[in-house]
């Protein structure tokens, strides 16, 4: 254990430039030499690879406690470092929620020693039901960031202005950094019974919609809260156009605003709902292109600030169903570099930059992750194939689920190497936890 | 449909040809319906299962009475929606249902897509019985038979299907069927029953009954779901009869050869007067029997031995 790390070969991209360099990492964890022809106990070829800070996803559902069937914590964190992730950020949506500091430090626990760095949000409001602010202070003390109510967004208007004040009551006990607000945007007076987007698709198979608006309504709210409050608001998952129209129009204001976008929203539209397969079944749902191209846009302008991955596991049994019966939902942790490597018209540098320091900032992780790689900095780091092809197989995954929706699929770009805290955890696509 | 089709999950899978030619194989059909002993040995041997999720009397009994024509033996599996909500999944169910050895399994489901579901992971044939707001590929097909008994060729005749679209499978099937065979339909309704977006649909739209009445070949009348109105899909089903339903008044402007038509259950005093349902004109009841014969005509096509064989074994028969 107390082995130093040589990555060699590769290209170092970071948040302060690209350069070809070697690095050595660490048994303490960090960053001791970064320069040409360096050499360690161990090394790992880079060479035609890109040496990254590790990536960074705001979105994560690892389903435990609770559905340990269709992931943990355990197997997420695994899969998580196969996609090139260092730290992930779980949803409170477990049973039972995560909405108190027990719940929070019972998680934190499960991911220690994993292969990944687990982190958690906490609920906004108890059992997230939407009636009563949950104990944010000691969900802060114990280690939260970021609250979301995660699968529903907050209906009540007054609660979400209460939720959003309190919050910025609480940044003395992070040292100054914002408390974030993240909001699952979904009116569900709007929404209630849709499980599709609506629009040509849905009304040609008769699948009940959910309108774009359902989405848009909330996001217009929150803007309009966080211009009342002042208060730290990130959206998650935007999936339509006019949503990023608004974020954009109220990042220019000068709002205090962030947002991501999931792989699967600038990857698939509405029409693979035509299969009737729930394994397209998703909330909020998948658009039409018009809506994909918006997001592709967001992403290039900086409007949407990161790529999350919502990656939400559900056992075949569940997803054996009609596509009313099914869970929403689908695996996104082992398939979001190569899927945003070859969809997006980016240059790689602004990949990384949504992938990991972005998210990092939202999460409140950095510089531990997502920092530059610079002697005495993190050793978390990840190392990339950007040319290599591959065919996406949920069986191969690490995950104790299989519903990915690119099954099949030929994708470029591949996670060679994970380093967590100077300890290879990936090498050559191997889980090594 | 041909000798490779496997299942009806769609009315959208058939062609104008295939229509026809299940349209031409039923009137075959029909007069085996009409002899003192209705029954043909086209399907012994072979094994049909229901899968019925949702509760079906008609279509259910009409799919039996043809099957038993056939000389198919049945199964019923018949589910109460509410034994299987938290139950095992619809995989494992079909997987049992398959275990016991069938050759077709006919579903009706509440949720759109059912049977194409099932279609994947069975060898049997599946036939869609109805599945959520989507599709009711034979109860199409029996209308079809039915319009063509009275009216001929279809080409250019103009339909209107009128009330609940939007949550109607019906309503989505026969668009198909109708357009397929040279119909133009106009849907009725108030916006708020009608799908969101109607750009693909090969339709005109109107909110005014009143305004294509004199000019409809076929008066096609939809069941009106009587929560629609607890879901403020409009005021009251007295103001809906009022503006959407057939009265005697409208009914008397239809051109006299025009067929009044309804899938079933009616609504009478909502979506048609209980006078115009008994109006010589109104087929409700040469529907049902069309039903029978159409879905002889879809069970021999899919588990019989093809087509080329369709004439010789009626005749024998």
């Amino acid at each position: 254990m107390s082995r130093t790390l040589a990555l060699r070969g590769g290209t170092i991209i970071d948040s302060t430039g690209t350069r070809r360099s070697d690095v050595v990492v660490g048994p303490d964890g960090t960053v001791l030499a970064v320069g040409p022809g360096l050499d360690a106990d161990d090394s790992l070829d880079a060479s035609g690879c890109v040496v990254a800070p590790g990536f960074v996803d705001l979105h994560v559902h690892l389903r435990e406690p609770g559905r340990e069937e269709a992931e943990m914590i355990e197997s997420g964190a695994r899969g998580a470092a196969l996609g090139g992730f260092t730290a992930v950020l779980a949803m409170p949506n477990t049973t039972p929620t995560v909405d108190c500091a027990p719940m929070v430090t019972e998680v934190l626990e499960l991911g220690r020693n994993t292969a990944c760095d687990v982190r958690t949000s906490g609920a906004i409001t108890v059992g997230r039901k939407g009636k009563a602010l949950a104990p944010m202070a000691e969900m802060v003390r114990a280690g939260v960031r970021l609250f979301t109510d995660d699968g529903s967004g907050v209906q009540d208007d007054r609660l979400m202005r209460t939720a959003l004040e309190y919050a910025g009551s609480l940044s003395h006990l992070t040292g100054g950094r914002p408390i974030v607000l993240a909001q699952h945007c979904e009116v569900e007076a709007l929404s209630e019974g849709g499980l599709m987007h609506e629009g040509r698709v849905s009304s040609s198979l008769g699948i009940p919609g959910q309108p774009a608006e359902a989405e848009e309504l909330m996001v217009m709210r929150d803007i309009a809260m966080s211009r009342l409050t002042g208060g730290r608001i990130h959206f998650q998952h935007l999936s339509t156009a006019g949503s990023v129209a608004m974020v954009r129009a109220a990042k220019a204001a000068g709002l205090p605003v962030t947002a991501e976008a999931t792989t699967h929203h600038f990857t698939l539209v509405d029409g693979c709902c035509a299969s009737f397969d729930p394994v397209f079944k998703v909330h909020p749902p998948l658009r039409p292109d018009a809506d994909v191209q918006a997001i592709k846009q967001g992403l290039a302008d900086g409007t949407i600030d990161a790529i999350a991955t919502d990656h939400a596991p559900h056992t075949s049994h569940d997803k054996d169903r009609t596509f009313a019966d099914a869970p929403p939902g689908m695996l996104g942790l082992e398939t979001a570099f190569a899927l945003a490597n070859t969809e997006l018209d980016l240059p790689i540098e602004d990949i990384l930059a949504l992938m990991s320091w972005r998210p990092a900032a939202i999460a409140g992780l950095d510089p531990t992750h997502g920092g530059p790689i610079v002697v005495g900095g993190a050793a978390n780091i990840v190392v990339l194939d950007p040319e290599m092809e591959w065919v996406v197989s949920g069986e191969a995954m690490a995950s104790r689920s299989v519903n990915t929706p690119y099954e099949g699929r030929k994708v470029k770009g591949k996670v060679r190497h994970t380093i967590l805290r100077g300890q290879p955890v990936v090498v050559d696509g191997d889980a090594q936890r | 449909m041909t000798n490779d089709t496997k299942h009806l999950l769609s009315i959208a899978d058939l062609d104008r040809d295939a229509i026809e030619q299940i349209l031409n194989l039923t009137e075959s059909f029909a007069e085996v319906g009409e002899r003192p002993i209705p029954k043909v040995p086209a399907l012994r041997g072979k094994t049909i299962a229901w899968l019925f999720y949702e509760d079906s009397t008609r279509t259910r009994l009409s799919f039996e009475t043809a099957a038993k024509r056939l000389s198919a033996d049945t199964m019923n599996f018949s589910v109460s929606s509410s034994s299987v909500s938290k139950g095992e999944s619809l995989r494992d169910t079909v997987a049992t249902i398959e275990a016991m050895g069938i050759d077709g399994v006919v579903v009706r489901h509440k949720d759109a897509g059912a049977p194409h579901r099932i279609s994947e992971w069975v060898d049997a044939s599946v036939i869609n019985a109805g599945d959520g707001w989507n599709q009711h590929p034979t109860q199409t097909l029996l209308d079809l038979h039915t319009a063509r008994t009275h009216l001929g060729d279809l080409d250019g005749r103009r339909v209107a299907l009128v009330g609940d679209i939007k949550h109607s499978r019906v309503a989505r099937s026969n668009v198909h069927g109708f357009t397929q065979m040279g119909a133009e339909v106009t849907l009725v309704a108030p916006r708020t029953l009608l799908p969101a977006d109607l750009d693909d649909w090969p339709v005109e739209v109107t909110h005014d009954l009143d305004s294509v009445i004199e000019e409809s070949d076929i008066c096609y009348l939809l069941r009106m779901q009587l929560e629609r109105q607890e879901q403020s899909y409009v005021p009251t089903l007295r103001e809906f009869h009022n503006e959407w339903g057939l009265d005697s008044r409208r009914a008397s402007k239809l051109p006299p050869h025009a067929l009044i038509m309804h899938p079933g259950p009616m609504n009478r005093g909502v979506e048609i007067d209980g006078s115009v349902a008994d109006l010589p004109n109104a087929v409700m009841a040469e529907q049902v029997t069309s039903g029978v014969a159409v879905r002889m005509a879809v069970l021999f096509l899919l588990l019989g031995s093809g087509l080329d064989l369709v004439d010789e074994k009626v005749a024998a028969a």
